[in-house]
């Protein structure tokens, strides 16, 4: 009978140190909840951490909490209890299976660090860069908890980023400081922003070279990994203790290209994946693809955590341009070059595109792209059906079926 | 000493188990279909006994074995696996060496398989989680119908005034059926409607360029669904001998060719 091949994934060992980080992040925003002080602000992923940061608010990030949900695959079973009470299904699996969650009284946080339940928030601030959910979430948990919740409104399908988008988020920035200095009861300091966006730059700056060492060949590192890895560079933006651990991995992924070791065994494929990752599948998919010597190795999810625009000396003016340059906010146009690009750098052989049923805004294959980038570099693509929370979404044997059909399409082409 | 070296190709899809043995010139000399069942080792075995009987060989004239289908690791004596999508295309492609856009209806699945002019896959794809479109679709309607499965393609082109289906969803189609039943609309007007349903769903899938081929077990069963799909795309479409075959065709010739790397 055939056997399904099994291969050895390198292990990466800064990931202790990096579960290290996520715990002590995570017991730190609990001692506060706790005691009282010092005070949670609540932030979207892309939010304006920094600013919150600068105030000395201990910031919980909602959508790494309900990752988690995700890959511990608790969130198919809580999405149905937000659906009841009547969010659609088919709206982001991130927000139902985290509300779901809460009105179950439950969260992942229990079994990996003891922590009973999340944090209260004293303040919640969203930016809609990730999508107009989030601020449907956070209003939620504002009105569950009785805290104010503040937001930046972002600007979608941008072309080119001009002085106008800079303005008008830069001063929807500078607005959240009254009253984040009402909540903080104290009064804001330019220089600790400062200080903040420094950090959260170096942050950046490192998470891009990590991820860029998946340009060697063969690459020391996965998507599979980085969407683990990512950890610090999206709840640690602003603090020293983020800019340490990656320092640490970094040494570790130029120490595997020196020695020619690859995070797969045999990589024969390079493959980059556009859209969510299925979190409740991560190892699976990690393993389907290792099997096939295919290296998933790049993708514009954890790259999208890259902020090369923030500049300490212009704070607001800066996080405005990161902020808006992201990829997500980004027009088809812009999108397609960014792509364009990422396939020439990590000289990639295949695309996989993700369309996540309840992810609409990061599922980047509904209107032609994968085609007219087909067409434009002649690397073939892939999209597969699927979604980041809810596991009801996936077929993982037609996903297999499909992954498996695909690398024999790239194998063919080689011969 | 080998009598007849002999390459056998197994596809056990989702509703039937298909193998094709094949001689060493690529003829197709015995094959065997039955239901998949719940044991799926059990009923290759089987088919695998009837198609050797059938191609005159015995077990020790198998050269090589690979299985395909979505129960391709449970085939005991397969050496090897490729996708079905693979051995599709080199099934058809067999049959057709020339740039085709290969249309498969299976029984959970349909798939469209576009192929260069060397044979060379340049892309594919598979219906979405769903199981409008397929064999599994015309199953229930022909539940719904309460009529055998195998009268559906004479019912069909009997059909004199097509009655139009709507719905994406199976459950909903069975529900426009129920409905023009009601309405006292033919039979034979409605498994028309049906057909029709499945080629729609087919042709949303990409686009039906180059020369068309037409696979699967639906096709095998329901001639009349070619026809259909011909008039609405307006050119001729190629069909195999032996169309609900192609997939294990496909396996054997890989067989042949021994380049299953699994």
């Amino acid at each position: 009978m055939p056997e399904e091949k099994k291969t050895v994934r390198k292990k990466i060992a800064a990931a202790a140190d990096l579960n290290n980080f996520m715990r002590d992040y995570y017991l730190a925003l609990d001692a506060a909840a706790q005691k009282g002080s010092p005070k949670i602000a609540w932030c979207t992923s892309v939010g304006p951490a920094e600013i919150l940061r600068a105030f000395g608010f201990q910031v919980y990030f909602p959508e790494t909490h309900s990752a988690m949900l995700g890959a511990t695959r608790m969130a198919t079973d809580f999405i149905p209890v937000a659906n009841a009470m009547g969010y659609s299904p088919d709206i982001c699996s991130y927000l139902t299976a985290d509300i779901g969650a809460f009105l179950k009284g439950v969260t992942p946080l229990a079994k990996a660090f003891n922590i009973k339940s999340i944090p209260k928030p004293d303040v919640l601030v969203f930016n809609t860069n990730q999508c107009r959910d989030v601020q449907d979430w956070f209003n939620w948990y504002s009105a569950k908890f009785n805290a104010p919740v503040l937001g930046v409104h972002t600007y979608r399908g941008v072309s080119q980023v001009t002085d106008k988008h800079i303005y008008s988020i830069a001063k929807q920035l500078e607005a959240l400081i009254p009253p984040l200095e009402k909540i903080a009861g104290k009064k804001f300091e330019l220089n600790d922003l400062k200080r903040t966006v420094a950090l959260s730059r170096e942050c950046s700056e490192l998470w891009k070279k990590i991820l860029d060492t998946a340009a060697a060949k063969p690459a020391p590192i996965t998507f599979f990994d980085g969407t683990t890895l990512m950890g610090p560079a999206v709840v640690g933006r602003g603090t020293q203790k983020a800019i340490d651990v990656y320092k640490i991995l970094l040494t570790e992924l130029e120490e595997r290209i020196q020695k020619g070791e690859g995070a797969v065994e045999n990589e024969k494929f390079r493959i980059y994946w556009d859209g969510m990752p299925v979190w409740g599948r991560l190892s699976a998919h990690a393993q389907l693809f290792s099997a096939l010597n295919a290296n998933v190795l790049a993708s514009t999810y954890c790259n999208s955590w890259i902020f090369s625009a923030l500049d300490p000396e212009d704070p607001f003016n800066s996080m405005a341009r990161a902020y808006t340059e992201l990829f997500i906010v980004r027009s088809d146009e812009a999108k397609e070059m960014y792509i364009k690009n990422m396939l020439a750098f990590f000289k990639v052989d295949g695309v996989i595109y993700h369309d996540a049923k309840t992810c609409p805004n990061n599922s980047n294959c509904r209107y032609g792209m994968p085609q007219r980038l087909e067409h434009q570099t002649g690397i073939p693509s892939l999209t597969l059906n699927g979604d980041l929370n809810d596991l009801r979404m996936i077929s993982d044997e037609q996903t297999k079926t499909n992954v498996e059909a695909f690398i024999e399409q790239l194998q063919e082409h080689r011969h | 000493m080998r009598v007849q070296p002999v390459y056998v190709g197994v596809d056990v899809g989702a509703s039937r188990t298909k193998v094709a043995v094949l001689d060493a010139v690529k003829t197709l000399i015995g094959y065997a279909v039955q239901k998949s069942g719940t044991d799926f080792s059990a009923t290759a075995d089987d088919c695998l006994k009837h198609a050797l009987a059938m191609a005159g060989a015995v077990e020790t004239d198998i050269v090589n074995a690979i299985s395909t289908g979505y129960g391709r690791k449970n085939v005991t004596y397969a050496r090897g696996t490729r996708t079905e999508i693979g051995c599709h295309a080199g099934g058809c492609y067999h049959y057709f060496p020339t740039a085709i856009t290969i249309i498969d209806i299976g029984g959970q699945d349909n798939k469209v398989i576009k192929l260069d002019e060397a044979g060379r896959r340049t892309s594919f794809k598979m219906n979405r989680k769903c199981a409008a479109g397929t064999g599994a679709f015309l199953e229930e309607m022909s539940a719904r119908l309460d009529i055998p499965l195998e009268r559906m393609n004479d019912l069909a082109s009997r059909s004199t005034d097509m009655v139009k289906l709507g719905s994406f969803c199976t459950v909903f189609s069975a529900t426009e059926v129920l409905e023009n039943i009601r309405h006292g609309k033919k039979i034979e007007d409605i498994v028309k409607g049906v057909f029709f349903s499945v080629i729609r769903r087919v042709l949303e899938m990409d686009a039906m360029s180059e020369n068309v081929v037409m696979t699967g077990g639906v096709v095998a069963h329901n001639l009349h669904l070619v026809r259909m799909m011909e008039e609405l795309i307006a050119k001729p479409i190629w069909v195999p001998e032996q169309p609900q075959l192609t997939g294990a065709i496909g396996a054997a010739i890989y067989a042949m060719d021994n380049r299953s790397e699994n």
